[in-house]
């Protein structure tokens, strides 16, 4: 249980995970990398250490401009989360970078989150600095 | 139809009458005791069974223990364990291992004690996810009802779907669990506010939890379980029941894609499999029991099933036409009253073959004239991100 309340944080990403530590500890330089397999082209999205275009796919790793546009979103109104509980209403939002990860995010910047979001929005990464990564929010471009 | 196999029948259901055991029980118990009415409604006994299936519910590894409580030998164990839809899987798998003579009786069995152990599945955290999949979407906030409120708002954006015709589902669904004393006992049991027929007026100003989704859009999470036991043709043809025939079946699983159209679910490719198996057209059901832990849920499955097209779905849903009292407007949908409105401790799919049975029986509290033929099918996981499906097809004589 957390007897202070500064520490409640968002759940961060463990670092150490085989398959998607790579993209976390690229996070630290504010670099948003994926994969795609030479053999078809294809971007892989959640990161992972085999190719799925191909059996005999190598993957290169690339870098997002960190530039997309929103897919769907929700308000969160409810969560019984210590920490998004205090964020209620709060915007999760799926976001199509312009290099064709699809990636899981919060909507920030915004004043109102009832009316500020919309679908095929286009947004940008804003990192959320943590102390062993940056957390990939978003924040509409003007 | 003369095509039809009819190799395997659901010939025992029980279901849990309890929605709130206040820890009386626990969910091993829930399934032992729903497993025991199951056979005895087929007028089998537990001697008979040499097939268990068990979506691991109770706890991990469930298929070296649950054997042993039961006290059988089995010589077939299926453990799928892909959500609240494993149960229609363990049909498709009892249909595939009575159809190759492997098993002549299966047992299917679901017990929960979710309500009692307070579980948050709606609006908890998510945390403690182990996937590679997991480590990326944790940080984000994102709560179940979320996930499937995504789904609802591509679905408004792309089709023009609406709040109204969501409710649509809600108030059918509410009016066929008014009809269910089990299902009115449930909602008192679990506190429900104003116990009654809604409206869609009463669904879109009900508290909103997720953009788009309102609380009666919904399911409760409630303690609950059952049984189903299937036999081949040989051993159904002295039971005690008449007879529920499995014409076909079909699987599938989807997840998250870059580019990919979140306002169609797995049951695209799991339906087409089984109505094609069956040799039957959506238009010739009956009674369709669609998994409903949402009302987006169940817009999105009855399109992907082919009742409608894709993005037709808001239309097709309105003016009550899902209600059994009108046979001739298509499908009456979870008559039982579902998951929104009688029970849903989690994994809810063995209700929708319960049911669904009912219904072939002439059993149910929201009988529809004359029902021949239904179709059960089970979403697992999360709609807006990765899930599983199975469809069902059955049939009475």
């Amino acid at each position: 249980m957390m007897s202070d309340e500064k520490t409640i944080t968002r759940p961060l990403p463990r670092v150490n995970e085989q398959d998607t530590g790579a993209f976390w500890t690229a996070t630290k330089d504010k670099k948003f990398i994926y994969q795609q397999c030479e053999k078809t082209g294809e971007v892989i999205w959640h990161p992972r250490s085999h190719s799925t275009g191909s059996v005999n796919g190598e993957l290169t790793t690339r870098v997002s401009k960190g530039e997309g546009a929103i897919y769907s979103f929700s308000v969160v109104r409810l969560s019984y989360h210590p920490f998004f509980k205090t964020k209620a209403p709060y915007v999760v939002a799926y976001v199509d970078l312009d290099e064709g990860p699809r990636f899981l995010t919060n909507v920030v910047g915004i004043e109102n989150p009832l009316e500020d979001v919309q679908i095929g929005q286009r947004v940008k990464i804003d990192w959320e600095e943590h102390e062993e990564l940056a957390i990939p929010l978003v924040r509409p471009i003007d | 139809m003369s095509a039809q196999s009819r190799d395997a029948a659901i010939v025992g259901v029980y279901e849990y009458p309890s929605r709130d055991v206040e820890g009386a029980v626990n969910p091993l118990q829930i399934k032992a005791a729903c497993a025991a009415k199951a056979l005895a409604d087929a007028g089998l006994d537990w001697k008979d069974v040499d097939a268990i299936y068990d979506a691991s519910e109770s706890g991990p590894m469930s298929g070296l223990m649950i054997s042993e409580y039961f006290g059988i030998k089995p010589t077939v164990m299926d453990t799928t364990s892909v959500g609240g839809s494993s149960y229609e899987f363990h049909a498709a798998h009892a249909l595939r291992d009575i159809r190759s003579g492997k098993a002549n009786v299966a047992l299917l069995t679901y017990g929960s004690t979710a309500h009692s152990n307070a579980l948050a599945i709606g609006a908890g955290g998510r945390g403690g996810g182990v996937s590679p999949g997991d480590n990326m979407e944790t940080f984000a906030g994102q709560t179940l009802v979320a996930n499937y409120a995504m789904v609802a708002q591509r679905h408004m954006h792309e089709f023009g779907t609406t709040s109204e015709q969501l409710a649509e589902i809600s108030v059918a669904t509410r009016f066929h669990a008014m009809r269910n004393p089990e299902a009115v006992k449930a909602m008192e049991d679990l506190e429900f506010m104003n116990i009654r027929e809604t409206t869609v007026e009463d669904v879109i100003s009900s508290r909103m939890i997720a953009d788009p989704l309102h609380l009666l859009d919904c399911c409760m999470i409630s303690d609950g379980g059952g049984a189903i036991v299937i036999a081949s043709a040989e051993i159904a043809a002295s039971c005690s029941k008449k007879p529920v025939w499995i014409l076909g079946s079909g699987e599938s699983i989807k997840y998250p894609e870059n580019g990919g159209d979140i306002t169609v679910s797995a049951g695209a490719q799991s339906a087409p499999i089984a109505f094609g198996e069956a040799g039957v057209k959506p238009i010739e059901i009956d009674v369709a029991m669609i998994y409903d832990s949402f009302s987006i849920t169940v817009l999105t499955l009855l399109e992907d099933l082919g009742f409608c097209g894709k993005g037709e779905g808001g239309p097709w849903v309105s003016g009550g036409k899902l209600r059994f009292d009108r046979p001739s407007d298509g499908p009456a949908i979870n008559t039982d009253g579902g998951g929104l409105s009688s029970n849903h401790p989690g994994m809810r799919g063995i209700f929708l073959l319960i049911e669904a049975a009912r219904q072939m029986r002439g059993e149910s509290h929201s009988q529809v004239e004359d029902a021949r033929l239904a179709v059960a099918h089970g979403n697992g996981g999360m709609l807006g991100a990765r899930h599983s499906a199975a469809t069902i097809i059955l049939a009475r004589d």
